[in-house]
């Protein structure tokens, strides 16, 4: 039976991971290729590297970065942040990433997806939706969360696995950074509505917060900081959890 | 020096590094003839399989010449998908025919297509492809065709339905997952088949 994948998220900005609350007030939590490290030896799934300034400072993601995690690594590794042509994109692969994932360029530009997809293939490519309740609607937002993207959620979703992504990775928000749940109900309407997977995003606080994600989420994924940053939870001891409420995971 | 053929289905250095991280070099052919150096070959690949019609009569020729004399072969995903007659993704492009069978697209229905992540290998019987990897261990999938459960058949992995996720056949092997994503379990297969060049 297909596991559920817990991916550990490194937002990464001047080479140093930090993480942030609603996107804001960063704080440095540690070295990279270290946490890279560590986690792959607790037994994560996947993991992703987000240069989250680098939209709104219009910089690139950090190839060195990208490549002193890839080093020893032999599990997929995505990486976002800034890229937003298939230049961007090839230097961010060369560098040992298996995944880009794009977020702003995705969606000012929707054919890049398709580009990439005929390049490296549907499996290589991530869009990242940023979504927030506006009534009884999730509205997309881009730009790391400050400018509205004026669609909805679930529409985006479709739209781009039609254009060719190979999975969505969906971040709420009104959850980020505040460890009260992830949005099991934003995630369930995305994954819902495409085929391919849905990495839920956003909110992890407590090791039930992974279950609801994957039976009322029906998320696919769950993807997490902070909670894994200062070794509040290790990813192993979450996927013992999780074995015990009967979410197939590899351990 | 083993081949790893680049026919740009997707990126090779992960594959390479996953070798290097074992202590094997390895070489990409830029012609056909190239091949007649190489002590075994290993066809990677992720996506269409349309993308191996960039593999033509000359390849197909000499890839089969060096199987022939008995060099080991690991297809990989996709490079595993065209170990076999031929794929409905693709239905009038043949594959190398090394094994019996054509690979077809997982029915969806209660499961997503494409299969993406951690699943587990079901051992059908011991071969040298898997030796030292534990019955059940998981390993890293991403792909919508599979190719059918035969008497080549090492291990199956179930998704909807079970399909062939290890074959091999003498010398030559194939893996559906990808070996330089699965961790240490795709490190020991990578080193079994290291072990299987001469």
């Amino acid at each position: 039976m297909l596991s559920k994948r817990i991916i550990a998220c490194l937002d990464v900005r001047d080479g140093q991971v930090v993480k942030g609350i609603n996107f804001e007030g960063l704080r440095a939590a540690g070295d990279p290729a270290e946490l890279a490290r560590r986690y792959n030896a607790e037994g994560v799934d996947e993991l992703v590297i987000l240069d989250i300034t680098a939209t709104l400072e219009r910089r690139r993601a950090l190839a060195d970065t990208i490549r002193a995690v890839a080093r020893e690594l032999f599990i997929p590794l995505a990486v976002g942040g800034g890229i937003r042509t298939e230049a961007d994109a090839a230097a961010a692969v060369d560098a040992g990433a298996d995944k880009v994932s794009l977020n702003t360029a995705a969606l000012s530009n929707p054919l890049l997806i398709t580009t990439l997809a005929e390049r490296y293939g549907s499996q290589a490519v991530l869009v990242a939706i940023d979504a927030k309740w506006e009534g009884d609607r999730a509205a997309v937002y881009v730009r790391s969360g400050s400018t509205p993207g004026h669609r909805d959620a679930v529409d985006w979703a479709k739209e781009a696995e039609d254009r060719g992504a190979g999975e969505i990775l969906l971040t709420s928000i009104d959850r980020d950074g505040t460890k009260i749940g992830f949005d099991c109900r934003l995630t369930a309407a995305v994954s819902q509505a495409v085929s391919i997977p849905v990495i839920a995003s956003g909110g992890a606080g407590t090791l039930d917060h992974f279950s609801e994600v994957f039976t009322a989420g029906r998320a696919d994924a769950a993807l997490a900081a902070s909670i894994f940053h200062y070794a509040e939870t290790s990813v192993r001891s979450l996927k013992q959890h999780l074995r015990l409420h009967g979410i197939p995971v590899r351990l | 020096m083993i081949a790893l053929i680049d026919y740009k289905a997707g990126n090779l250095t992960s594959v390479r590094k996953a070798f290097g991280a074992l202590g094997a070099e390895l070489f990409t052919p830029e012609r056909a003839d190239d091949l007649a150096t190489a002590d075994a070959i290993v066809v990677p690949g992720v996506g269409h399989f349309a993308t191996t019609k960039t593999l033509g009569p000359e390849w197909i020729e000499a890839i089969l010449a060096r199987v022939g004399e008995g060099r080991p072969l690991l297809g990989i995903c996709l490079g595993m998908q065209w170990l076999f007659e031929g794929s409905e993704e693709s239905p009038d492009l043949p594959g190398l025919g090394l094994l019996n069978g054509r690979c077809y697209r997982l029915p969806s229905g209660e499961v997503k297509i494409p299969h993406v992540g951690w699943n587990s290998l079901d051992f059908q019987h011991e071969n040298s492809i898997v030796d030292k990897v534990e019955d059940h261990a998981q390993v890293y999938f991403t792909h919508s065709y599979v190719a059918p459960v035969t008497g080549d058949t090492v291990a199956v992995t179930t998704h909807g339905e079970p399909f062939a996720s290890v074959v091999q056949r003498g010398h030559v092997a194939g893996v559906q997952f990808h070996p330089e994503k699965s961790g240490d379990v795709g490190l020991q297969v990578l080193r079994n088949f290291l072990s299987m060049v001469a």
